[in-house]
């Protein structure tokens, strides 16, 4: 019975061990993500699928023309795909001609289709705290597998 | 072969013990005076508190919680701040460039115990929910400071919906928001 019981408690550490390798991996290196929504088109259409890492965004490297995942500014549990086109202290044109400053820690995120896109034209800077991952590669669907950086 | 033994178990710790921190929580540090008196009453003896990540997993958090977040001014900064208004709650500011503030669709109003003397949002402004971390939930060191940290708001810092004193007050605001929203 013992052997059993030893037997279900390694195999159990095991499995613990494997989901907390690929939570770190996941978490600190990179992963892919299911885009959804016309903002970034022509760049990025919808259920493309990219590969994205963490490193730059943890180490504060975000530059402009970079593609980010960043966490929504008004509901955390969505994301949104968006290019940088201001780090803080650049002046950015808004929309109706008006000019703003791009707040100390924030940056300032627009889609690539203007037309149709919510991004800091609506809701003004993101925090850099949002921010998760920077797209690298688009790699889904494999007719185009291109690169993403800037 | 006993050092490569612990080298391993090393190897395979670090990335479990990192989980851990990552969705349970842990103990860090309390600096500054911004949370007094809740937190650090005597500058001599730093308080350690424990972060609880599960409580606000789904970034639900309750007036009078206090929280630590991402700062907004800078992202390799956290802060630890009591929240004073959820989303949809109208704040009187101290010392903010709006006198009172309706707060957006996810996002939360953060300050200081220590009015005037901590960098809060009526100096950023209301605070994405998307930049909470944590929930502070006890004071775990040092011994004589063992307790749990509740939720609580003190009434002059209630949001105008909720103050009783106010009502009217508050339905002239709420009609005004509405007429610039």
């Amino acid at each position: 019975m013992s052997k059993y019981l030893w037997r279900f408690a390694s195999s159990a550490g095991f499995i613990i061990q494997c989901s907390c390798v690929a939570h770190c991996f996941f978490h600190y290196v990179g992963d892919l993500v299911l885009c959804s929504g016309p903002s970034m088109e022509p760049t990025i259409f919808s259920n493309d699928i990219i590969l994205t890492e963490h490193v730059t965004p943890k180490l504060q490297q975000i530059q402009i023309g970079d593609i980010v995942i960043s966490k929504c500014p008004y509901n955390p549990e969505q994301n949104i795909c968006k290019r940088v086109k201001g780090l803080p202290g650049d002046k950015i044109h808004t929309n109706y001609g008006r000019t703003e400053i791009v707040p100390v820690g924030h940056v300032w995120l627009e889609g690539d289709n203007s037309t149709n896109s919510t991004d800091s034209r609506n809701y003004g800077a993101v925090p850099q705290g949002l921010i998760k991952s920077r797209a690298i590669y688009k790699i889904y669907p494999f007719m185009n597998i291109s690169s993403l950086n800037r | 072969m006993k050092f490569t033994v612990v080298l391993k178990s090393i190897l395979l710790g670090i990335p479990v013990g990192i989980t851990v921190i990552d969705l349970v929580g842990y103990v860090a540090r309390v600096d500054g005076i911004s949370m007094q008196p809740a937190l650090n009453p005597d500058l001599d003896q730093a308080d350690y508190v424990f972060l609880n990540r599960w409580p606000v997993r789904s970034y639900q958090v309750q007036r009078g919680d206090i929280i630590a977040l991402t700062s907004p001014k800078d992202p390799t900064l956290s802060i630890i701040k009591r929240v004073v208004g959820i989303q949809g709650d109208i704040v009187e500011t101290i010392g903010y460039k709006n006198h009172i503030v309706r707060i957006p669709e996810g996002h939360c109003w953060v300050e200081g115990d220590h009015t005037g003397h901590s960098m809060d949002s009526n100096n950023f402004g209301p605070v994405s929910l998307g930049l909470i971390t944590a929930k502070a939930s006890c004071i775990v060191w040092p011994p004589s400071r063992w307790q749990f940290l509740n939720s609580s708001l003190p009434e002059s810092r209630l949001p105008l919906n909720l103050s009783p004193s106010t009502s009217v007050l508050q339905s002239a605001i709420q009609y005004a928001c509405n007429i610039i929203s």
